[in-house]
């Protein structure tokens, strides 16, 4: 299969300039002709339900929550880039676009990273006209604050809730698109098959989460806006309910899977406790813009932080990684985190954790701007754990906190069935190997606000409207429909022994031993064998109570699950064919003398695109060849 | 350490509810609260029986969905907390807790623990928002505003929806989350041109949707985990007079 990108032609800086003026266009009066599903009401989809709405089309809304407003964009903390330069120190597009490029370990694709970081400034123009409350300097204009990977300050924030404002901002936007009757909204739906016909995305099947009903929608376009599928390692900063349901139905039913290994483990989120946990809450990358990470220079030094002297404390991104400090990118502090955790030399009672310390920045701020700057987010680790962090340092530990791997799209962000456009963190497109933080919340924006109101068009305007044939009238739609009922009575009917999270808690330990922060042949190989027996086991034993008729969270969950099992097995699968070491893919074969990634860009400077071949068969891996025309491949370095 | 549990359970909207007792045994007191629902909801599992339906996604305070009173303080006894940030250290082993859904006429219950809220989206719906398209907005910088305006806009515009403010309030009244929208608008001069418009439209929208009134008591403020002041409910209402006044 030839997977085609469809890159403009011309100069990298001109490509989203050139394509937007001479794309196809759909007239005002004909817009209303065409309906388009939105499955999923974050960041992306709710920005581009509500654009999509404003230039005239019939839109409609799905998510699985019971507002379209606890989407878990809502989560975010930090902030989000743009290339502004209001700092004046010296950042650009141009910049931006590197520093994601490297940031990413060369394996992004540069016309649309390019793309991302020149509409970034207008995403932020936008916001703060829909209201959202950013941080400000006294003189009234914006505030930026710094985050890793970059050596400007072009983080835009909102206190430790920019998520939260965001996404409040694009859910007005959308609530007033439904108030208008333009987009029809259904909370509490899931989508759970994509029907494709005559070689399109057509329309989906949903359950009613609270009636169980099934139904069949149908639409000239299909828009996935349905997030990451971290929680396929059970613990993580993800929402308990994030899952890939979508993602995956629309994988089986012929798109394609990229890179599904790249999964992103953030540095600082609070230490695990105990067995019973069910979720990892993160601590701000922004805190380690004041934060100092350390563990003691000895080995098992029990004694509390406040015990141990300056000199026997080992500040270790400082001393690694010189010139960005505890700004080093995410993959590799959390790298290093593990590595001085493996030496011994972690901190609590598990062992596995350091420590980010805020006693020198209250020392030269003083403890008011500290609390300014981070109130919300010591209150969630004093709630969590029952410590001051304004007393004792932080302890840390890397948990799975974002996928950059997802279904493949090419420019227009639509993925190789024609119809199916893919969003926000949904594809696999801007982050190659590593995303940088603050970069999410303005990938999910770009490609709802800004990206796709052009290309959809572009490509509604090859098709007549009202093209889609009635849900009810088309075989494809029965079939969906009763595969979707076939799997639902399998799933009640079981009745096994074990609860569905019990194989949840179980594939994702397989998957954060052989799948997580390093990664081995041998490892990956065992890790493949122990998901199909644990597949296997799932559907023999699992136990999936009530009826699904009614609102049944178990059922739920045993779906997603299922999914999750599948997925996992493709994720090893990719982080096995992938010999070589890049961004978040540690394959500790591949390793520099000093325990960085060595990269094989001969070899794999590509995408990889796995296409599913049905039930129990292995998938076949393609792959997009990446060109670097713009960017000099290099060994990234942040020493 | 274990707790006695007292949980509401109703099968769907129409039929009648009641309380069932539990025993949750061999608990550790860092574990949330809502980990603890998880664990009994196992063994029920276990048991052949239903387990307890409640709303949750984020679990760390800020997504809105979980909504259930323990001993009917809605999200428990922890202030500026949502339920999922409740831990059992919280609470005394061997405790006994009366779990329920939020009681209000607005937000009816559909099973268990779980009420549909949408009352609060058609509030928004109906003019919680600037109305600015995508892609007509002037450079974020050209509108200087104040440092201390920007962070009061932000405190109202913390509210996460939860709808622990009407559970709390005897007459079921929504004036707390509506005032934070109207407020947090209101007070930033991209809500000026709706200004009157918008509260006029919320207030109805409330109204139509068998929200009560309110009668100063203010145990919204005192329950809401973002502890979001009642103080923009005067504000609301002097916005809401004007709003008024201009029409006639």
């Amino acid at each position: 299969m030839k997977l085609d990108p469809r890159i403009p032609d011309g100069p990298l800086a001109q490509k989203w300039t050139k394509f937007k003026s001479s794309v196809r266009l759909v007239s005002p009066a004909n817009k209303r002709k065409y309906e388009v599903i939105v499955v999923g009401t974050g960041l992306a989809g709710a920005s581009a339900a509500a654009s999509l709405a404003e230039l005239g089309y019939r839109v409609k809304s799905f998510c699985f929550q019971d507002s379209p407003r606890r989407a878990h964009s809502i989560a975010a903390q930090g902030g989000i880039n743009a290339a502004k330069n209001y700092q004046n120190d010296g950042d650009s597009v141009r910049r931006l676009f590197q520093d994601t490029i490297k940031g990413g370990d060369f394996r992004a694709r540069e016309a649309n990273v390019h793309r991302l970081a020149e509409v970034s400034v207008n995403i932020i123009d936008q916001c703060v006209a829909q209201g959202v409350p950013f941080a400000r300097e006294y003189g009234g204009m914006l505030a930026n604050r710094s985050f890793g990977g970059a050596q400007v300050s072009r983080t835009f924030y909102a206190r430790g809730a920019t998520g939260q404002q965001l996404l409040l901002g694009a859910y007005q936007a959308l609530s007033r698109q439904i108030g208008l009757g333009r987009v029809r909204m259904h909370p509490r739906h899931e989508m759970l098959d994509l029907v494709v016909d005559q070689g399109r995305a057509q329309g989906i099947i949903t359950r009613n989460l609270v009636t169980g009903e099934l139904r069949a929608h149908e639409a000239d376009a299909v828009l996935l806006c349905t997030g990451g599928y971290g929680n396929a390692y059970y613990l993580s900063t993800y929402a308990r309910g994030s899952n890939a349901t979508a993602i995956w139905r629309a994988h089986r039913r012929g798109a394609l899977f990229s890179n599904p290994c790249f999964t992103q483990i953030h540095p600082t989120c609070i230490p695990v406790s105990g067995d019973y946990q069910s979720k990892l809450t993160l601590m701000s990358e922004s805190l380690r813009n004041d934060g100092r990470c350390w563990v003691p220079k000895a080995q098992e030094d029990r004694r509390p932080a406040a015990q141990i002297p300056e000199g026997e404390r080992d500040y270790f991104l400082e001393r690694m990684y010189p010139s960005y400090g505890n700004l080093a990118p995410r993959d590799i502090a959390s790298r290093a985190a593990k590595r001085v955790c493996d030496e011994g030399r972690g901190v609590g009672s598990s062992g596995l954790g350091v420590y980010l310390d805020f006693s020198e920045a209250i020392g030269r701020l003083g403890e008011s701007t500290v609390r300014e700057r981070y109130a919300n987010l010591f209150a969630m680790y004093h709630e969590i754990t029952g410590e001051s962090a304004y007393e004792a340092p932080m302890r840390i530990f890397p948990a799975v906190h974002y996928t950059m791997g997802g279904l493949w799209v090419d420019y227009h962000l639509m993925s190789n069935v024609p119809g199916l456009f893919v969003l926000g963190e949904a594809n696999f497109s801007d982050h190659g190997a590593n995303r940088l933080g603050a970069s999410a919340l303005m990938q999910g924006l770009a490609d709802g606000y800004f990206v796709l109101p052009y290309t959809l068009g572009d490509y509604l305007a090859q098709h007549k409207p009202g093209g889609a044939k009635k849900a009810s009238e088309t075989e494809a739609f029965w079939e969906a429909t009763e595969a979707v009922q076939a799997r639902t009575k399998k799933l009640l009917g079981i009745r096994g022994g074990k609860p569905v999270s019990d194989f949840h808690r179980r594939l994702g330990k397989i998957l954060w031993d052989h799948c997580g922060m390093s990664r081995t042949r041998k490892g990956l190989e065992q890790g493949i064998d122990a998901i199909r027996g644990l597949r296997k086991e799932f559907w023999e034993d699992v136990n999936v109570p009530g009826s699904g008729e009614d609102l049944n969270q178990s059922l739920e969950k045993a779906g997603r699950v299922a999914d999750f099992l599948e997925l996992g097995e493709l994720m090893c699968r990719d982080a096995l064919e992938r010999d070589e070491s890049c961004g978040c893919h540690f394959r500790e074969e591949h390793q520099t003398p000093d325990g960085e990634c060595a990269r094989r860009d001969k070899e794999f400077s590509h995408v990889s695109a796995w296409e599913y071949q049905g039930e129990g068969k292995a998938e076949v891996r393609h792959a997009e060849p990446l060109a670097f025309e713009e960017v000099q491949l290099a060994t990234r370095s942040y020493k | 350490m274990k707790l006695h549990l007292r949980v509401w359970r109703q099968k769907s909207k129409e039929s009648g509810g009641h309380f069932e007792t539990y025993e949750a045994e061999g608990l550790n007191p860092n574990m949330s609260f809502l980990e603890m629902l998880d664990v009994v909801n196992d063994r029920l599992t276990q048991e052949g029986k239903e387990p307890i339906a409640f709303d949750h996604d984020c679990r760390e305070g800020i997504c809105g969905s979980c909504a259930m009173a323990i001993n009917g303080e809605p999200h428990g006894p922890n202030k500026g907390a949502t339920t999922c940030q409740v831990y059992l250290r919280s609470f005394k082993d061997g405790e006994t807790l009366t779990v329920e859904p939020w009681r209000a006429k607005a937000f009816p219950v559909l099973k268990d623990l779980v009420t549909d809220r949408s009352a609060f989206d058609r509030i928004i719906q109906a003019g919680g928002f600037v109305s600015v398209n995508t892609g007509q907005a002037p450079d974020a910088n050209a509108m200087p505003i104040g440092k201390e305006e920007a962070e009061k806009a932000f405190d109202a515009a913390h509210c996460i929806g939860c709808g622990a403010c009407v559970a709390a309030c005897r007459n079921g009244s929504a004036m707390l989350f509506a005032a934070a929208k109207v407020s947090h608008l209101g007070l930033l001069p991209q809500g000026q041109p709706e200004r009157a418009e918008r509260v006029r439209k919320m207030v109805e929208a409330m109204d139509a949707a068998g929200f009560g009134n309110c009668s100063n008591q203010y145990a919204c403020e005192a329950v809401c985990p973002k502890e979001i002041s009642a103080d923009w409910i005067a504000r609301m209402n002097r916005d809401y007079a004007l709003s008024l006044a201009q029409k006639l």
